[in-house]
């Protein structure tokens, strides 16, 4: 059999806007995935699909798009919608000239080093989209974002989507002992799972994430009842328990692939955002509501453990589990209730990162090694030390692309975890006795 | 019925094919850590990928002799486990295995990216690296050959010989190193660490030589698997087959010297034939296109083995040879 190349993927986190100000250009990205965002139904025939839009500008309207045959002929001409997205209808396959109206672009937009004309092979039946690499030379003019300081804040949002995420990982490990591998899957399902509700169902994307984040509890309540409260009471050692959950995740996660498929595809709401300046960075609305929501749920949870019975209840089962067993807690209902924490928070952080990134059926297993370097890195087990170690993870990681480049910038994440293994193995907040 | 025997056929030179020697080299290696040592890695796929563009980088970029190549992935893969072990191996269980899961993903990311393209050919990876070793083959590696109904390039022949070679040899030297005081110490690790320090042992360094040992094991498989396709592709070393492998070695039976070579050579007979069975079934029509199409067969085949996986560590962690006394394994 062919070994496990999945292919293609590329770019893990495209999140990194890094060179804003070096960067003369953020190209105009030409999705194929536009013909898959509801409102444009799909076609049955060729056509010529595309959006012109660019960060600072956003979705430019009004741009006259025209196509013409290879002899010259012109087919048909459009104007870009207000989200910017051209389609046109080809009578057959072949090849054909597009190409836009230069003069109508706004200013400080222009068009990059491919010119106003593209020529383009369209296969039978295939909705083939077109980019036109436009240039976004404003930022270099105008530029008030300072690099480091862009990637702080880049690093911080996607810091705190790492702690959503892994602070139900690190309180499962406290509570049951488990090195949940699978706890990427609760991600990616949950993420997926609010990709339906959203895309599919056509709700709004913030009601699609509340009830995504119910079933995301359920998602983990059932990985607790159907799977791992029955290893418990079996007495399953905790390395079978581990590969058990390595197992859990491959199935889970080709699971994902077969029903949701192999590709990458944005949430309806939201994706069409310029940048807002606030003078030495930039940053979309989504971004800022990406960290106001993560550091709002945080907050909730720490108080959720500090204040509240169930809260407290967690500690001391993290703590000591006999002791708290014996003190009249019940640890099992305590232990559901992590999962079903843990599935809603993964949920959540999968929404958030599916809305900076894209949805794709492996995001979670590749969040997954951020989430172990984080919670490694703060003190296995110890839910605040999740907290500040993925924060750090996640600085870090946006940071360290001002010396190495982007697409090796998990390496650093990787460097960082072993750096931390070898000076301070308890992690920040880990006490020495849990480390054996 | 002819659909049935053509999956036969197909999967019974899985059986034996050059990925077959893969997985067994992968699952030798494997054992060597998990099975005797009770070493959690869960990034032999990592030292594979050293072994493979070991020859590849050697061979095709800097043009050494083909030997040289071997020697330079055997290195590789030393350090590799070196580098590994130094701060992971006197912590807990489950530090390791985050840490070569992490490691193998952070390589594969590494050797695929833009920066290192110069190096390893980046995503489309190096190629041409293997006619030195094609050439010692003392048949014609042009024709085809039937055997049993199979039929094989004199190429693949020659790699499937050579590498079931390799997993003799290593078979040989494990079984031989598992009878000895070496072995003995290891496997007494396994059991309970703190009595072999009690006993003047050093833990420490028992256990860095057996992750150096079974790492070399595997970038040997990483070899074969490199010769045999021709080319070595960094997206080929997904982390997946390290769990494969874990599959394997569980299904043969962890910590026996034969284990991970049934266990390999079952798994990709399963493997090839629920591959070619269920692609039959789908295009003849008895499993409905709304259901499954060909294209998810794929995938089919990674969730059946990750449920294989979790039943045999719940209901027979022993695998078929195994002894259940010896893998109830347990980090503290």
């Amino acid at each position: 059999m062919a070994p496990a190349t999945t292919g293609g993927r590329a770019e893990r986190w495209r999140s990194g806007r890094r060179p804003l100000v070096l960067a003369l250009l953020v190209a105009a990205f030409a999705m194929a995935l536009a013909t898959l965002v509801p409102g444009i139904a799909s076609a049955q025939g060729e056509r010529l699909v595309g959006t012109l839009q660019t960060s600072r500008s956003g979705p430019i309207e009004g741009v006259e798009v025209t196509v013409e045959t290879a002899t010259g002929e012109e087919v048909a001409s459009v104007e870009t919608d207000e989200d910017g997205r051209f389609a046109i209808d080809l009578p057959a396959a072949g090849t054909y000239t597009i190409s836009l109206d230069e003069d109508a672009l706004p200013d400080g937009v222009a068009l990059g080093t491919g010119g106003a004309s593209r020529d383009v092979t369209v296969d039978t039946g295939r909705s083939q989209p077109v980019n036109f690499g436009l240039v976004d030379g404003s930022s270099n003019a105008g530029g008030g974002s300072v690099e480091a300081v862009q990637l702080l804040v880049d690093g911080i949002r996607f810091g705190l989507l790492i702690a959503v995420c892994a602070v139900g990982l690190s309180l499962i490990f406290g509570t049951t002992g488990l090195t949940n591998f699978a706890h990427g899957e609760l991600v990616t399902i949950g993420a997926v799972i609010a990709w339906y509700i959203n895309v599919r169902g056509g709700i709004p994307l913030i009601p699609a994430t509340v009830i995504a984040m119910i079933a995301g509890a359920g998602v983990g309540i059932l990985n607790e009842r159907a799977v791992w409260r029955p290893l418990r009471r079996r007495g399953t050692g905790l390395v079978a328990a581990l590969v058990v959950s390595i197992g859990l995740s491959m199935v889970l996660r080709y699971a994902v692939q077969i029903v949701y498929g192999g590709f990458s595809n944005p949430y309806a709401d939201y994706q069409s955002q310029r940048a807002v300046d606030y003078g030495v960075f930039t940053m979309t609305n989504r971004s800022l509501a990406s960290i106001i929501i993560s550091v709002v749920v945080l907050v909730l949870v720490a108080l959720m453990l500090q204040r509240t019975k169930i809260g407290k209840a967690m500690r001391a089962v993290s703590d000591n589990r006999d002791l708290a067993a014996s003190s009249g807690i019940d640890v099992d209902r305590v232990i559901l209730v992590v999962w079903m924490m843990g599935g809603a928070l993964a949920t959540l952080g999968g929404v958030l990162l599916g809305l900076s990134d894209q949805v794709q059926w492996d995001m979670g297993f590749r969040l997954l090694l951020l989430m172990f370097a984080g919670v490694t890195l703060g003190g296995l087990g110890t839910a605040y030390g999740a907290l500040i170690g993925s924060l750090i993870v996640g600085v870090f990681v946006q940071m360290s692309t001002l010396v190495i480049p982007s697409d090796v910038k998990y390496v650093g994440g990787l460097l960082l975890l072993i750096v931390i293994l070898v000076l301070r193995p308890q992690g920040i907040l880990g006490s020495r006795a849990r480390i054996g | 019925m002819s659909d049935l025997i053509d999956a036969f056929q197909v999967a019974g030179k899985a059986f034996f094919g050059f990925q077959a020697i893969f997985f067994a080299l992968l699952a030798i290696g494997i054992n060597v850590h998990f099975g005797y040592t009770g070493l959690l890695n869960f990034g032999q796929i990592a030292f594979a990928m050293l072994g493979g563009f070991g020859i590849a980088i050697s061979v095709s970029q800097w043009g050494l002799n083909f030997w040289v190549g071997v020697l330079v992935g055997i290195a590789a893969a030393v350090v590799l486990a070196l580098l590994l072990g130094l701060p992971t191996l006197r912590l807990r269980a489950d530090y390791l295995a985050i840490v070569t899961i992490a490691t193998a993903e952070g390589l594969r990311l590494l050797f695929r990216s833009v920066s290192a393209t110069p190096v390893t050919g980046g995503t489309r990876g190096l190629s041409a690296f293997n006619t030195d070793f094609i050439a010692l083959a003392p048949w014609d590696t042009a024709r085809r050959y039937n055997i049993l109904g199979t039929s094989w390039s004199g190429g693949e022949l020659w790699v499937a010989l050579v590498g079931w070679l390799v997993v003799t040899a290593f078979s040989l030297l494990v079984w031989q190193l598992m009878r000895s005081p070496w072995g003995r110490v290891v496997k007494a690790i396994r059991e309970d660490e703190d009595a072999v320090r009690a006993l003047g042992k050093n833990v420490y360094s028992y256990k860095m030589q057996a992750l150096v040992l079974g790492g070399v094991i595997g970038s040997f498989g990483g070899m074969v698997y490199a010769i045999g396709t021709g080319s070595a592709i960094p997206d080929q070393y997904q982390n997946a087959n390290t769990f494969l492998a874990y599959a394997a070695l569980i299904l043969g039976g962890a910590a026996r010297v034969l284990g991970p070579v049934i266990g390999s050579m079952l798994l990709l007979f399963i493997l090839q034939f629920a591959d070619t069975g269920l692609r039959a079934l789908i295009s003849n029509g008895v499993i409905p296109d709304t259901l499954l199409s060909s294209t998810d067969v794929a995938q089919i085949r990674f969730v059946l083995v990750g449920i294989g996986l979790m039943l045999l560590l719940v209901f027979r962690p022993q695998g078929i040879f195994g002894d259940r006394r010896e893998v109830m394994l347990d980090a503290r």
